[in-house]
């Protein structure tokens, strides 16, 4: 393994990160969009008060990976800013929306037709948002987009809208969708805890049915992505894994152990996200930009990683210090045996 | 308009949007932090009840700040792609710690908005300390990255490429020191100065109101000392690029000819064609002292450098005046502030001392803005000075115009939309001596 390998190693697992932590706040503001039923407000006011403290340490893992992929690897940044250019502007009109309406709401004193306004504007954006992140990922995997050695784009600015992408926007749609509801079983009471229960189990059945139909058009459209993922042995390792963590998350839903299920949701989730890396390593933009050929100079390689380790040594007890003021004494706690929450 | 043009105005737009609330992300948490302070030490509620309503205000502009700052980060890639590929290996390093801080500063700031009745004061107030403390060291590492494009270091330029890169030494590029110091002051100067504004408005009306005075205090008390400080670090910085960035100093002042007893100009417009400034007023020897600390000294002008490479004077020139001579107005105000408050050993309340301050208040960030145009302008035609001109460095993708205008109109959205926001929260702030319950464990 390479310090290339390690930087790309950084690089996931910081995606990793903002797919469970961000990705659910997008999922909640999701089912905030589908807030429904005699507890509509009280599923909003779950919402507002789960994410609310989190979302925007949540939001820094992507300017996490956003940083060391331009220091680490600024041939690849600057070779998915030109291939990717609509979508991803369109995607921080959706961040920038999401964030600035949330907190509007939030901190807006009457609860008036305005601060509605703005309640549907953040759930709007929040489904954009993650089908455009879903949308980016497809398009990096799919092989369409053609950069040649100087960074120019040999590709067209619509290529990375196709129906492949759009099934793996829908897919990072649903999954976000899946981990909030499974989150927000964790944080309900009484018959809320009900509610999320039932959109988890929705939500569960829309991540295969839109995986199952991204693998589909992945045959014809994403050729390496299908083979990666159908026929590398390890590939079938992290499948079977995959598939026992989703059907370990419905079996807790069911049998109505939340706990077990975030974990189940959490570690599915990891896996995906594992499973689309390694359908697609050691490339950064398929087919034209490796980790190898992006990678910037070995001295600042080296300086990255001392960067990223001071960084890391602040970063994660204060962020356990985070989660265990706001989601109670054991925020990673698997046993759903547990004394009562604080109040 | 070109695709250069529309790129610069989306990024120009862009970062002058995000530098008033990265400025204020700066400086607020350590007003709020200080109101909170106080009231541990006093038990005084009207410093509880600022504190709170600080920390509202501060939420809703720090959450702008945050996500105007994510586009600002993919921003580079969209609109420069090629400065990124020579300079991501190079200023990656101030960028990467600086994400660090910023998530220090989410999760500290998440802890203080929402953990008044979850953690015990001195955890609380230790988070806002923690806050305030992130906040500065993000724009310390921010701004070490844009010192490094103005006088790029850590590198050899072997035919268009970098080579022998040496990321530590490109992260303090000589240079760094000055603009570090110069930009946190002006950030606590012109944040201070417009939350006095508004307190100082709200006396006007009610000039016995503890709480508009306590928040004039904690203001005045730092936006006016920065302000002060603010004349002798634009000194510093002034000798500085007079050694290290004469072309910048030159445009900045309007300078055309190199030679000695050169005179300070103050206003007027320079003509690049005719190699004059028409319409100022100048100062015998004033450059030359200001440069150098000597009446005689030799001031480069203009004409010692290639006419490819100067940056447009009038644009700098005009910038940099409005700058320091907003930043001497602000220092005064700040004085007169200062002598007010030591013989009434109070806050300084008479009705024409809040008018000037009501005025002074939306002129820090004027400062600011100008003083950010004057190092960004002043470098033009390059974006790292000397090795990639800024038309080198543009985005080959077309039809900029549309991203432009969709930017421009969103963030005209977001200012309207804080400005009523700010409006509601301030008209309910401080009206009445309502009972404050303190929560903790």
């Amino acid at each position: 393994m390479t310090l290339v390998d390690l930087l790309g190693g950084v690089i996931l697992v910081a995606l990793m990160a903002y797919a469970l932590l961000a990705g659910a706040d997008f999922g909640a503001g999701i089912w905030d969009l589908f807030a429904s039923g005699p507890r509509k407000e009280g599923q909003r006011q779950l919402i507002e008060h789960a994410i609310g403290p989190i979302w925007e340490a949540n939001h820094v893992w992507l300017i996490l990976v956003v940083v060391v992929l331009f220091t680490g690897f600024p041939a690849a940044f600057s070779a998915i800013s030109v291939t990717l250019f609509a979508p991803l502007v369109l995607l921080l009109i959706g961040i920038v929306l999401r964030g600035a309406a949330f907190t509007f709401r939030a901190y807006d004193e009457r609860g008036d037709l305005v601060q509605r306004r703005w309640g549907a504007l953040f759930s709007a954006a929040s489904v954009l948002a993650p089908f455009l992140l879903g949308l980016l990922v497809g398009a990096l995997a799919s092989g369409r987009l053609r950069v040649n050695p100087a960074g120019l784009p040999r590709s067209s600015a619509l290529d990375a809208f196709t129906p492949f992408t759009f099934a793996t926007g829908l897919l990072a749609c649903a999954v976000f969708a899946f981990l909030a509801a499974t989150y927000l079983t964790v944080e309900a009471e009484g018959e809320l805890r009900e509610d999320f229960r039932r959109r988890a189990l929705i939500a569960g059945v829309a991540v295969f049915a839109t995986a199952a139909l991204a693998l589909f058009l992945s045959s014809d459209e994403a050729p390496r992505v299908f083979s990666g993922l159908t026929q590398h042995g390890l590939s079938i390792v992290l499948h079977l894994a995959t598939a026992a963590a989703a059907l370990g998350a419905f079996a807790a839903l069911l049998r109505r152990r939340p706990r077990l299920a975030r974990a189940c949701a959490a570690g599915q989730v990891v896996l995906i996200v594992l499973g689309w890396a390694a359908s697609q390593y050691p490339y950064l933009v398929v087919p034209d930009v490796t980790l190898a050929s992006a990678a910037s100079p070995l001295k600042t390689q080296v300086a990255l990683l001392i960067a990223l380790a001071i960084g890391a040594a602040t970063l994660f007890p204060s962020l356990y210090l985070l989660f265990r003021v706001f989601k109670g004494e054991r925020p990673l706690a698997l046993s759903d045996k547990e004394p009562p929450r604080r109040g | 308009m070109s695709d250069l043009i529309a790129a610069r105005s989306l990024f120009g737009t862009s970062l002058a949007f995000h530098i008033v609330f990265a400025a204020i992300g700066v400086a607020m948490p350590l007003f709020m932090v200080l109101a909170e302070w106080r009231f541990r030490r006093t038990g005084d509620p009207v410093h509880l009840e600022l504190a709170h309503r600080w920390s509202k205000g501060t939420a809703i502009l720090f959450a702008v700040g945050a996500v105007s700052g994510t586009v600002i980060s993919f921003e580079l890639g969209l609109l420069w792609p090629r400065f990124m590929v020579f300079a991501g290996p190079l200023i990656g390093m101030p960028f990467s710690l600086e994400g660090f801080a910023f998530f220090a500063e989410a999760i500290f700031l998440g802890i203080y908005l929402y953990g008044w009745e979850r953690v015990g004061p001195r955890f609380h107030l230790a988070s806002g300390g923690l806050v305030a403390l992130s906040g500065a060291v993000s724009a310390f590492f921010v701004t070490l990255a844009n010192a490094w494009m103005n006088q790029p270091a850590g590198f050899a330029l072997v035919q268009g490429k970098a080579e022998q890169v040496a990321p530590w030494r490109a992260m303090f590029p000589p240079g760094w020191a000055h603009e570090v110091i110069h930009v946190l002051l002006s950030c606590y100067a012109a944040t201070g100065f417009a939350v006095a504004a508004i307190h100082a408005f709200y006396l006007r009306g009610a000039p016995r109101s503890a709480f508009h005075r306590a928040a004039l205090g904690i203001t005045l008390g730092v936006g006016g000392a920065a302000a002060l400080l603010q004349p002798l670090s634009g000194d510093y910085s002034a000798r500085a690029i007079a050694l290290s960035e004469p072309w910048k100093l030159a445009a900045a002042e309007a300078h055309f000819e190199t030679g000695r007893d050169v005179p300070l100009r103050l206003g007027g417009l320079p003509d690049v064609e005719t190699r004059t400034t028409r319409f100022a007023l100048e100062i015998p020897y004033g450059l030359s002292l200001l440069a150098f600390h000597d009446p005689h000294a030799v001031v480069q002008g203009l004409d010692a450098f290639p006419r490819d490479a100067w940056p447009n004077p009038l644009l700098v020139h005009l910038a940099f005046d409005a700058m320091a001579g907003i930043g001497l107005l602000l220092a005064l105000v700040a004085l007169a502030g200062a002598l007010l408050a030591l013989r009434e050993r109070a806050v300084p309340t008479h009705r024409r001392y809040l008018a000037a301050v009501v005025i002074a208040g939306p002129l820090g960030f004027v400062a600011m803005e100008a003083g950010w145009l004057v190092t960004e302008w002043g470098r033009q035609p390059y974006v790292i000075h000397g090795v990639m001109r800024t038309a080198e460095a543009v985005t080959p993708v077309g039809n900029l115009s549309l991203p432009l205008a969709a930017f421009v109109l969103l963030y005209l959205v977001l200012a309207f939309t804080v400005g009523v926001l700010l409006r509601r929260q301030i008209a309910h702030a401080g009206d009445a001596a309502r009972p404050v319950t303190e929560g903790g464990r």
